[in-house]
């Protein structure tokens, strides 16, 4: 057993954290006030090869989803905005098209995306079908050559800035994928969701209205999308895990040295023992889903089952980063109630790692289902 | 052109530097290694020259196992070959032992252009490029915020900086230089680069090869001790009307003849 990064792992978080600390830090702040997309960023990522970080090395990248967990945490650190678009266009949007696609689809899809110069989005949830996913009402029928697709997708990351979106909607066979161009005739966007945290990323509602794609768009087997769908969400668990490690991992960090520095009653806060033990449980709740997100990550590189453990890693982190955002905001006190400190920030960015791909309850249900399996 | 940078790995400039207690060195544990920011300006200098006038980019190094993760960020942002010369340099601060090493090395090698940082951000003497300079009989130039290379003529047109100005100098070539901030924004290294480092060889020689005893580069100072700077104090306030408060601050300036 070997817990340590290798060097090219090494290499890559040594990478990520000056491009964090040079391009995404410094306008953290900014971009959760405005609300701007962090295009920059992501095309800065594309050019040092990281869109393609866990696929293989024929497409340029490395098929190592560790590092990309390594690569999520260090974005999340100081911009979980930019680590969700990031996490969103990789995990759910390129990972699809990787998993499912035709040579040609690949080629025509993937290969823009790696590069950057898409961006892709992943729409399943629907107004009447969130967790329960199987309820998907959009329909897909084939008419003279074109698929013809209607029904509405909701709170879909990167939604209203990709170039791509995968979708799954009902055809004869069952549930279905299809690849949308975003200049498909019929599909329009809605408004931009006024969200509690996560600001600068975009979460858009897409309305398809005799939404017409050619033949060539089913993405996959037809009938087979939920369940295609379903290993998708697998790896996109990794990335939500990792970017929980990066909020909470934020606001151990920022506690830590604010404690040192605050002081009340003539000592600062971090002599008090309570503050103390707020910090190691903060540090426990940091290594521990650090941890398992790791081991998630490996299992998937190994080609082994993963689904359990991206689960758990999914489950843990995000109530870890929850947890997190909630003492931080504590220790810092006022200050940590108003916009000055980032604190108040990873408090309303860390309540949607419980909510998206799955919330914790869907979580509990998916180990359950495994440990199910084992029975 | 042949175009050579010399590296040193340093402890990360976020570390928080301890005093072992000894007092002598540093606590070297648990300190994350980095290339010495002044010597990440040479290597993208090199690249550049090699993007504009073709050739090959070597990068060396003199240190400790761990200094190969210094190599292969070189490498990684896309020098083409590296030289590990194995040598322990704990709390050595002598860069003219450093210097001669790296002298006897070159010798091995072909080169048109030396790149080198003006100084390592751990002890900051800045004295390498210049001594490295003379062991090899080469002029040099420190400082450098400038570079444009003739490789037809052999020369070099150099910027460097000085205090409040900046002096230009045409040097001949091979020549030793020596890079400041300014210089250049240096690269990322990409997934590819770092993927294509992973399997370059690196060779290894060790101080033997080149004709030196001992396994410590030669040293000529020797540290008698090391200390943390003082604690700051704590400054002084006046408090009352500002005709009063103003009067006294000025007169506390004059004392100190700050004005």
């Amino acid at each position: 057993m070997d817990f340590s990064l290798s060097e090219e792992q090494s290499m890559i978080k040594r990478v990520v954290r000056e491009f964090v600390k040079r391009e995404v830090a410094p306008t953290a702040a900014q971009r959760d006030r405005t609300g701007e997309f962090p295009r920059d960023a992501l095309r800065g990522l594309g050019e040092l090869g990281l869109l393609a970080l866990p696929f293989p090395q024929e497409w340029g990248g490395a098929g190592d989803t560790v590092a990309y967990a390594v690569v999520v945490e260090e974005l999340a650190r100081a911009c979980a905005s930019t680590a969700i678009s990031y996490a969103a266009h990789v995990a759910l949007g390129c990972g699809s098209l990787f998993l499912f696609g035709t040579v040609e689809q690949k080629e025509r899809w993937l290969r823009p995306c790696l590069r950057a110069e898409y961006l892709a989005a992943f729409a399943l949830t629907e107004p009447n079908a969130g967790s329960d996913a199987a309820a998907t009402q959009t329909t897909a029928r084939l008419l003279g050559g074109e698929w013809v697709i209607n029904g509405t997708k909701c709170f879909i990351t990167n939604g209203s800035v990709a170039d791509v979106i995968l979708i799954t909607a009902r055809t004869e066979e069952g549930i279905s994928c299809f690849i949308i161009p975003r200049d498909a005739p019929g599909l329009s966007i809605g408004s931009q969701y006024d969200k509690l945290g996560l600001t600068a990323s975009d979460t858009a509602e897409l309305v398809f209205e005799d939404c017409r794609v050619p033949a060539r768009n089913l993405l996959g087997e037809p009938g087979k999308g939920f369940r295609q769908f379903l290993t998708v969400l697998d790896s996109g668990r990794i990335g939500i895990a990792a970017l929980s490690v990066g909020i909470a991992r934020a606001c151990l960090e920022d506690s830590l040295r604010y404690t040192q520095q605050r002081k009340q009653f003539g000592k600062p806060l971090w002599d008090f023992q309570a503050t103390k033990f707020k910090l190691a449980d903060m540090a426990v709740d940091v290594e521990l889903a650090r941890l398992m997100t790791y081991k998630a990550a490996w299992l998937k590189d190994q080609g082994r089952p993963f689904t359990k453990e991206a689960a758990m890693a999914k489950l843990f982190a995000s109530e870890a980063a929850m947890r997190a955002a909630v003492e931080a905001v504590q220790l810092h006190g006022g200050y940590g109630y108003i916009k000055e400190y980032p604190v108040e920030r990873y408090f309303r960015d860390a309540k949607l790692m419980e909510i998206g791909e799955g919330t914790s309850e869907i979580q509990r249900l998916v180990i359950a289902r495994e440990l199910e399996r084992g029975l | 052109m042949e175009i050579v940078v010399c590296v040193k790995q340093v402890p990360d400039t976020e570390t928080r530097i301890k005093i072992d207690p000894a007092g002598k060195g540093i606590v070297r544990e648990g300190i994350e290694y980095v290339v010495n920011p002044y010597d990440e300006f040479a290597i993208e200098e090199a690249l550049v020259l090699k993007e504009k006038h073709g050739g090959k980019v070597t990068v060396i190094t003199a240190g400790p196992d761990r200094a190969v993760d210094a190599l292969r960020t070189a490498l990684a942002m896309g020098a083409d070959e590296a030289i590990h010369i194995q040598a322990s340099q704990e709390d050595a601060v002598d860069s003219i032992g450093a210097a001669e090493v790296m002298a006897r090395a070159l010798k091995e090698i072909p080169f048109d252009i030396i790149l080198c940082g003006k100084q390592a951000v751990d002890d900051d003497n800045a004295a390498f490029a210049p001594a490295l300079a003379e062991f090899l009989g080469l002029p040099h130039v420190t400082v450098v915020t400038g570079l444009e290379v003739d490789p037809e003529a052999g020369e070099a047109q150099v910027v460097r900086e000085i205090e409040g100005a900046q002096e230009h100098i045409t040097t001949s070539l091979p020549a030793v230089i020596a890079a400041q901030k300014g210089l250049n924004e240096p690269r990322y290294p990409a997934l590819r680069g770092i993927m294509q480092a992973k399997r370059k060889k690196i060779p290894v020689s060790t101080l033997a090869d080149l004709g030196l005893e001992g396994e410590t580069l030669p040293a000529r100072t020797e540290v008698l001790s090391m200390m943390p700077p003082p604690p700051r104090e704590g400054g002084e306030k006046y408090e009352g009307e500002p005709e009063e408060t103003v009067a006294r601050l000025i007169k506390a300036l004059q004392a100190e003849k700050l004005v």
